[in-house]
């Protein structure tokens, strides 16, 4: 062979690999990329799996470090790191349509990071989905209901009063503590009760729908994903709250379907007036819907109805003094 | 000066002369060349795991401002594998002559491109760019396949190699730096060349191309325009041309006076200044300035960027090289303007050690990345090596600063050296040429340490 010849097929086959193997090794399989909601979000954001079947996912980061939590599930989240490949399998029982998020602080739309997993599989549950419980109560949960009275003191379930008071989940939920508050004063045998008691014993009353390890794990979930925002407090000074609403409807623009939504500031869960105005319903339709037009996401895809109501108890301990 | 010809050793001729060592290394870098392409367009667009990144930003320019152009100037030139499809179409060969007139329409490169002001200018545009090219994977991979773009464009159309004379960024400063080199290719004896009449070694021959760069050898007298392509070695009949080895810095013990180079030189030290500030210094907004193509941040930054580079700078040596004048006014009676660039010679191993100096800074911390995208060059989730999955850690971080002051403090002294050098020959005094070099290198410290 002559040495020009071989000079040319060395040059063309050293090419063609260069740029041929990457060419056949591309993305197989694929994977799944995460961005910054401002730069797209999930890539792709919608996953097709069979129920009973395992999905591999291979994950990477084009930006920062993310997170990959799949909601209502009990999959533990994984880092997603820069240029990095992170591998998981999922299996899914049943089929339906399930929402994977970002679990990490990454950036003012962080809350938006969201895709869905496609289940499919013959064993349907067949029935029309059961209402939210804001729904079935007639609870308008975009408007404001403030309380009429607040406590002159902050209310303590260990100072209540001793009483024997029949006080149902569904009673829980559907009154806000100052409606509660100004209930008992109707009640027999309570009528002699100060305002403070009757506050007292809604604190006990409260304290009653939950436990110590309830309150954990919503306090545990409210760190995690509601203190940016509403901050670590409640008082509707997170990190990313002031930039949220100083960005204002831009920082919603590059999110498909929601062009004219409008930022607002977290309520102060601070005010007394605030928090026990709300009755645990409207809190929980507010984090299973989210709160449409505020910037709130909706929590509804991400936890289960219990972590939920979890979340809600611990909730009121910014007003409420537990055991 | 003494000098050691390398080429007086029989075997190391033999393979100098040999084309096959040189077109397999440009030939396996135009693989690399262009698996960095692929890697930056379809890799992750993560810069620190993509090889496209790492092999250019980190390896290859650790490589060849570290060691590459401080001992063998030009010598990356000598295996660049930008030319080499374009000199394919042009000579319709990859290996020798085929002794068929050159292919395309083979014109003479323009007498206004034959120094290195557009090259200047080109440096510029991608310094402009530089923090996004540096770090954005899709970025680096357009600039390049742009580079091979245009090398191949104009081979079609003119003469040579004129991309590499006259357009290529890189060229423009390995040029530049590879004066300081202790490497030269030189005719051995002028005579010869005088009574010989092919001029083979710029006209072709059976056994070489005539020079590639457009120079004449036995008129060569530094080595910012020798491409160390070793064809005048290949097509000489008389054997007459000479490797060298040589102490560093030969060429600036009789520095030329060179407008295009004194602005490349000003070019190269406002570029350093400002990317020890960019990317190392503790300054958020400027580093997102930088990042912020095409906003008024970033017109404020390439504003500031030119002025410093084209402005601030040159004014300031102008300030040196007039003062040096005034103090040796009972010497000579006429101030040269030729002063200015002569005595920008010192700038040369200044530059090259700020350079030098500020890539030690990244090189060693990000080493890691290195054995990473060998491993998973695209980001993939591979692991060919079983290190893509090395956590990032600093390397000698315990010789980095020693190093980066040692690099500085020689390059003060050494430019220095040569100011005395072109004071001497141009006539002026050294003293505020100095002073500059010194003061910009206390500068420089400052950013980097």
């Amino acid at each position: 062979m002559r040495a020009e010849t071989l000079a040319r097929l060395l040059v063309l086959g050293l090419a063609a690999a260069a740029v041929g193997f990457p060419l056949a090794a591309r993305q197989r399989p694929p994977l799944l990329h995460a961005r910054l909601a401002e730069q797209g979000g999930w890539a792709p954001d919608v996953l097709r799996a069979e129920a009973g079947q395992p999905l591999t996912v291979r994950l990477t980061s084009d930006d920062v470090l993310h997170g990959f939590g799949v909601g209502r599930t009990d999959f533990e989240a994984v880092l997603v790191e820069p240029g990095k490949v992170t591998e998981v399998t999922l299996t899914f029982d049943q089929p339906g349509i399930y929402t994977y998020y970002c679990t990490v602080w990454c950036g003012l739309n962080h809350w938006r990071m969201r895709g869905v997993i496609e289940v499919r599989g013959s064993d349907v549950q067949a029935g029309a989905p059961t209402p939210p419980l804001y729904a079935q109560l007639g609870i308008d949960i975009d408007a404001p209901h403030p309380a009429e009275t607040t406590p002159a003191e902050r209310p303590n379930a260990l100072a209540a009063p001793v009483v024997a008071l029949e006080f149902s989940f569904d009673q829980y939920a559907a009154a806000s503590p100052a409606q509660l508050w100004s209930s008992l004063g109707n009640q027999p045998g309570l009528e002699n009760l100060t305002d403070a008691q009757r506050w007292d014993l809604v604190a006990a009353l409260w304290a009653r729908q939950t436990s110590p390890a309830a309150l954990a794990e919503g306090e545990t979930i409210f760190r995690q994903d509601c203190a940016a925002c509403h901050g670590p407090q409640g008082a509707g000074d997170g990190l990313y709250a002031d930039d949220l609403a100083s960005a204002g409807q831009a920082a919603m623009q590059g999110l498909a379907g929601a062009p004219d939504m409008l930022m607002q500031s977290p309520p102060d869960w601070q005010d007394p007036a605030i928090l026990l105005g709300a009755s645990p319903a409207l809190l929980q339709g507010k984090l299973l819907r989210g709160g449409m037009g505020t910037g709130m996401p909706m929590w509804g895809a991400i936890y289960t109805d219990e972590q939920l109501w979890h979340v809600v108890a611990y909730l009121y301990t910014l007003q409420m003094d537990y055991p | 000066m003494k000098r050691l010809a390398l080429t007086r050793s029989p075997w190391l001729k033999a393979a100098l002369k040999s084309r096959w060592p040189q077109f397999i290394a440009a030939a396996l870098l135009l693989a690399g060349f262009l698996f960095v392409i692929v890697s930056g367009l379809l890799g992750t667009p993560v810069g620190s795991r993509n090889f496209g990144i790492i092999a250019v930003w980190i390896l290859w320019w650790a490589l060849l401002i570290l060691a590459a152009v401080p001992l063998a100037g030009r010598g990356w030139c000598a295996v660049c594998p930008i030319p080499l499809a374009g000199d394919w179409l042009q000579r319709g060969a990859l290996l020798g002559p085929s002794g068929r007139p050159p292919r395309g329409l083979n014109r003479r490169l323009p007498k206004a491109l034959r120094n290195i002001w557009l090259q200047n200018g080109v440096f510029t545009l991608m310094a402009l760019f530089s923090a996004v090219i540096l770090t954005n994977p899709r970025v680096t991979a357009l600039a390049l396949a742009g580079m091979l773009a245009a090398a191949i464009g104009l081979s079609a159309v003119y003469e040579r190699r004129a991309f590499c004379r006259a357009v290529c960024p890189v060229g423009g400063f390995i040029g530049l730096y590879a004066q300081a080199a202790p490497l030269e290719l030189r005719v051995a004896d002028t005579a010869v060349c005088a009574a010989c009449a092919s001029k083979a070694c710029y006209n072709g021959s059976e056994s070489g191309y005539g020079c590639p760069w457009g120079v004449f050898p036995a008129g060569l007298a530094r080595n910012s325009t020798c491409g160390l392509c070793l064809e005048c070695l290949r097509a000489c009949p008389k054997d007459n041309i000479a490797l060298n080895l040589r102490p560093f810095g030969g060429d600036l013990e009789k520095p030329a006076a060179r407008l295009d180079e004194a602005f490349k030189a000003f070019l190269m030290l406002g570029a350093a200044l400002a990317y020890a500030a960019i990317l190392l210094g503790p300054w958020g907004g400027l580093k997102a300035a930088a990042l912020a193509v095409g906003s008024p941040a970033w017109l404020a930054y390439a504003a500031a960027f030119l002025f410093i580079c084209f402005g601030l700078l040159p004014g300031l040596f102008w300030l040196a090289v007039r003062l040096g004048q005034v103090f040796a006014a009972p010497r000579r009676r006429t101030a040269r303007r030729s002063d200015f660039a002569l005595a920008a010679s010192a700038l040369v191993p200044l530059g090259l050690m700020f350079w030098a100096a500020f890539s030690l800074s990244f090189v060693f911390a990000n080493a890691v990345y290195v054995l990473n995208v060998f491993s998973d060059p695209l980001g993939w989730g591979w692991d060919l090596f079983g290190a893509a999955g090395l956590a990032w850690q600093p390397l000698l971080t315990s010789w980095g600063l020693p190093l980066q002051i040692g690099a500085l403090v020689v390059g003060a002294f050494w430019a220095a050296r040569v100011a005395r050098r072109a004071a001497a020959q141009g006539g002026f005094h050294a003293l505020p040429v100095t002073g500059y070099a010194f003061g910009l290198t206390l500068a420089m410290m400052g950013l980097l340490l």
